[in-house]
C-alpha cells in the first residue's frame, strides 16, 4: 500500500485529447495505473487509449467511480479544471501543468482544504507507488523499483536521479513524490512526511529540497516532533547567489531568506544527514 | 512583469486609490504642451526599471517650469543600470506629516495573500524590524474585510478619520492585488498629509509573469536584464548569468542547481546556465549552444538525465553543434537515462569527454577550467 495512491485508486486524466494526455495516459497504463478515463470538454464520447472521454468530471466520476485525476491542461484553463475536480468529489487532483498563475494555485489549493480533498502540485512530476505498480503523473517508468525508501522532491529530474541510484544500487521505494517547484505547492513537505510517518510500508525517508522560501525549515521542525523514521536530506543550491531566480518559480533567495545554508543546518539539527551529492543517495539509505 | 511607477498609479487611479496629481511625458515638446497646467512644485522622476534611480540622479525637485524643463531635459535619455530614460513622471510636490509602509504580496508559508503594514514608511521595508511590521493573512474567497483592517491598523496611532481612510486604500490595493494577479502591489510611502489625506506618494506593482495572458492592456517596459538573458527567455529558456567561467546546461531546475553546485564542491564557480526543461529536439538543443558560447565561458558542462527526454537525440544535437558550428571551449557531458549508453558513445565518437558519473564530470569541468584560465594567463 502506497502512503498516497494505491492499487485501488481509480484515475482520470483531464486534458486526455492533448499530446500530454494521450502521451503520458498511455504511460500510466504501462506502468499498472487503473486509469478509468479522461475528460475533455466537447470531446465527450470519443476514446482515447481505449478509454472513455467524458465532457465533464462529475460525468466520468458517476460513471467511473474515479478518486483521483491527473491535470494536463494549460495554465491559463488550469483553476478552472482544478477546481472542478475538486467540486466533482475527487479526493487527489495531481496538477502536472506548469506557469499557472501563483494566485490560481492558491485558489484551488485553499478549495481542496475546504473539500477535505488533496492537491498535488502544480508543475510537478507526479506521485509514484511502484508497489502497487501505481504511477499518476510524468515520472519515467523505468527508473522505479518496489521497496522501502519514501522520498519526495521539490525537482523533477533530481528525483529522477535518485530513484534511478537507488533503483540501481537494489534499493527499492515504497512512494515517491514530486511536490513542485512553485511557490504555493498544494502538498507541501510536510504533508508529505506525515504520509510517510504514518505509512507501514516506509522505513526511510528522503527530502530533496531546494532553495527558496521556507518549507525545509518546517520540514526540518517537523521532523523534529513528529517523524520517528529516518529522513536523509539533499538541498540544491548551495552555490546559488542572493535574488537570482534559479530556474524554478520558487527557487529564490530573498532578502537573506531561503538560503541552502540555513536549509541544511535546520536538517542537521533534526538530526538528519545532509547529503553533498543527489547521487550519493545509496550511500546513505540501508533500504 | 515589472510596472513603471506611472503605470501603477494608473491602475491605482483606476482602483480610486488617491495619488497626487502627476503626468508622464517623452520629450521636451510634450513637457511645453502640459508644463502651465503644472501644479507646482513638482518632482521630476525618471521612469525606468530599475533601483537606486534617486542616487542615480533620475529623481528632481523644482519649483516652477523653466527649473522642471531643465530637470526634464537633463534625465531624458539618461542611463540607470543599463536602461535608457525615455519617460519622466512630473508629479506633484506634497507636504508629508508622516510616512507609512503598504503591500499585498503572496505568503508562501501560509500559502495565502498577505497584507502587510507598517509605521516605517519611506525607507526600505528589508531595514524595517520585524516587530514594526504588521501583517494579516487574507483568504482568496472572502477577500479583503474591515477586520482585517481593524487587526492590521490596531498599532498605529493615527485618528479615526485617517483610520477609516488607511482601511479603505488597503481594501482596494487587495481587490488590484487579485484582480491584476499580482506577486506585488507596494505603496511606500504611504503619505499621511498635514490636512489628514492619505496619498499614495509611490508605486510598486508586479504583476506575476504567468499572468500576463490577463493583463494584456498594461505594457510591458524593458527591465534590468542582461540581454542573453532577455532573448531566451523570449525563447522560453530558463538561463541566468552568474559570475563564474562554466557554462552549464542541463535539463529541470534543480539538476541545473545541483550542477552548479557539484562544480563548487570542486572548486571551481559555475557560469551562465541554461536549462533545457523536457527537450530533446536537436534544435532547441543548437539553440541553447548557442546562447551560451554567446555568454563567453571556458568550458562547458552538459549534464542532462534523461527520464522521459531521449539522450541520444540530445547528443545527436550537440553532434551537429561540433559538426557545423564547431566548439571553441572543451566540452564535458554527463549523461543518463534513456539511450545512455549510444548517447555517451556518440559524443565520444566526436571527441568529447562522456561519463555517467556526476562528480567525475564536475571535477574534469572544474580542471579544464583551472587549465584554460592559467593558459590564458601566460
Amino acid at each position: 500500500m502506497g502512503a498516497i495512491i494505491d492499487d485501488e485508486t481509480k484515475v482520470i486524466v483531464q486534458g486526455i485529447t492533448g499530446h500530454q494526455g494521450r502521451f503520458h495516459s498511455r504511460a500510466m497504463m504501462d506502468f499498472g495505473t487503473n486509469v478509468v478515463g479522461g475528460v475533455t470538454p466537447g470531446k465527450g464520447g470519443e476514446e482515447v487509449n481505449g478509454l472513455p472521454v467524458f465532457d465533464t468530471v462529475q460525468d466520468a466520476v458517476d460513471e467511473t467511480g474515479a478518486d483521483a485525476s491527473v491535470v494536463f491542461v494549460p495554465a491559463a484553463f488550469a483553476r478552472d479544471a482544478a477546481l472542478e475536480a475538486l467540486d466533482a468529489g475527487i479526493e487527489l487532483v495531481n496538477v502536472i501543468t506548469e506557469h499557472i498563475p501563483v494566485q490560481d494555485a492558491i485558489d484551488f489549493g485553499h478549495y481542496a482544504d475546504y473539500e477535505d480533498a488533496r492537491v498535488l502540485g502544480p508543475n510537478c512530476p507526479g506521485i509514484c507507488a511502484p508497489g502497487d505498480e501505481t504511477k499518476l503523473g510524468i515520472l519515467p517508468n523505468r527508473i522505479f523499483s518496489p521497496g522501502n525508501v519514501g522520498i519526495v522532491s521539490r525537482s523533477g529530474t533530481l528525483t529522477y536521479e535518485m530513484v534511478g541510484a537507488l533503483s540501481e544500487a537494489g534499493i527499492g521505494q515504497s512512494t515517491v513524490i514530486g511536490i513542485g517547484g512553485d511557490q504555493t505547492p498544494g502538498t507541501t513537505f510536510v504533508d508529505a512526511l506525515e504520509c510517510f510517518e504514518q505509512d507501514p510500508d516506509t522505513d526511510e525517508i528522503i527530502l530533496v529540497g531546494e532553495i527558496g522560501g521556507t518549507a525545509e525549515e518546517e520540514a526540518a521542525e517537523y521532523i523534529t516532533r513528529n517523524v520517528s523514521k529516518p529522513v536523509h536530506a539533499y538541498i540544491a543550491g548551495r552555490s546559488a547567489p542572493q535574488g537570482k531566480q534559479m530556474g524554478h518559480a520558487g527557487a529564490i533567495v530573498t532578502r537573506g531568506k531561503g538560503t541552502a545554508e540555513s536549509k541544511i543546518e535546520a536538517f542537521e539539527n533534526a538530526g538528519c544527514e545532509v547529503m553533498d551529492f543527489p547521487t550519493d543517495a545509496p550511500d546513505y539509505v540501508k533500504g | 512583469m515589472k510596472l513603471k511607477e506611472y503605470q501603477g498609479r494608473e491602475l491605482f487611479q483606476e482602483a480610486d486609490i488617491p495619488a497626487p496629481e502627476g503626468t508622464v511625458v517623452s520629450s521636451l515638446e510634450e513637457f511645453d504642451e502640459v508644463a502651465d497646467d503644472l501644479a507646482y512644485p513638482v518632482v521630476v522622476k525618471a521612469q525606468v526599471l530599475a533601483g537606486g534611480r534617486g542616487k542615480a540622479g533620475g529623481v528632481k525637485f523644482a519649483d516652477d517650469a523653466g527649473e522642471a524643463r531643465e530637470h526634464v531635459d537633463d534625465i531624458l535619455g539618461m542611463e540607470i543600470k543599463g536602461l535608457t530614460v525615455d519617460e519622466v513622471l512630473l508629479v506633484k510636490m506634497i507636504e508629508i506629516e508622516h510616512e507609512l509602509y503598504a503591500s499585498v504580496l503572496v505568503d508562501r508559508s501560509q500559502r495565502l495573500p498577505m497584507v502587510m503594514v507598517s509605521p516605517e514608511g519611506g525607507v526600505d521595508i528589508e531595514s524595517v524590524p520585524d516587530e514594526d511590521i504588521y501583517t494579516v493573512n487574507v483568504n482568496p474567497f472572502t477577500g479583503f474585510s474591515p477586520y482585517h483592517a481593524r487587526q492590521l491598523l490596531a498599532g498605529l496611532d493615527v485618528d479615526r478619520d485617517v483610520e477609516k481612510q488607511l482601511a479603505s486604500v488597503l481594501g482596494k490595493m487587495f481587490e488590484l492585488f487579485q484582480d491584476r494577479d499580482a506577486d506585488l502591489v507596494e505603496i511606500n510611502p504611504l503619505a499621511i498629509t498635514p490636512d489628514g489625506d492619505v496619498v499614495a506618494a509611490d508605486s510598486k506593482f508586479k504583476i506575476d509573469d504567468s499572468a500576463d495572458f490577463r493583463n494584456q492592456d498594461v505594457e510591458a517596459s524593458q527591465e534590468d536584464v542582461p540581454e542573453l538573458e532577455r532573448e531566451a527567455n523570449e525563447k522560453g529558456i530558463a538561463f541566468v548569468e552568474l559570475e563564474g567561467d562554466i557554462g552549464v546546461i542541463a535539463n529541470g531546475a534543480g539538476l541545473t542547481m545541483a550542477t552548479l553546485d557539484a562544480i563548487e564542491h570542486y572548486g571551481g564557480k559555475g557560469g551562465t546556465f541554461l536549462d533545457l526543461g523536457g527537450t530533446d529536439d536537436p534544435e532547441k538543443v543548437k539553440t541553447c549552444f548557442d546562447l551560451l558560447t554567446r555568454a563567453d565561458p571556458s568550458v562547458i558542462f552538459l549534464n542532462l538525465f534523461g527520464g522521459i527526454t531521449k539522450a541520444d537525440t540530445v547528443a545527436e544535437g550537440v553532434v551537429q553543434v561540433l559538426e557545423e558550428e564547431g566548439l571553441d571551449v572543451p566540452l564535458v557531458t554527463r549523461i543518463r537515462g534513456v539511450n545512455e549508453e549510444r548517447a555517451r558513445e556518440m559524443l565520444r565518437d566526436a571527441g568529447v569527454t562522456a561519463t555517467q558519473d556526476l562528480k567525475k564530470a564536475a571535477e574534469k569541468a572544474v580542471q579544464l577550467e583551472t587549465e584554460a584560465s592559467n593558459g590564458g594567463a601566460r
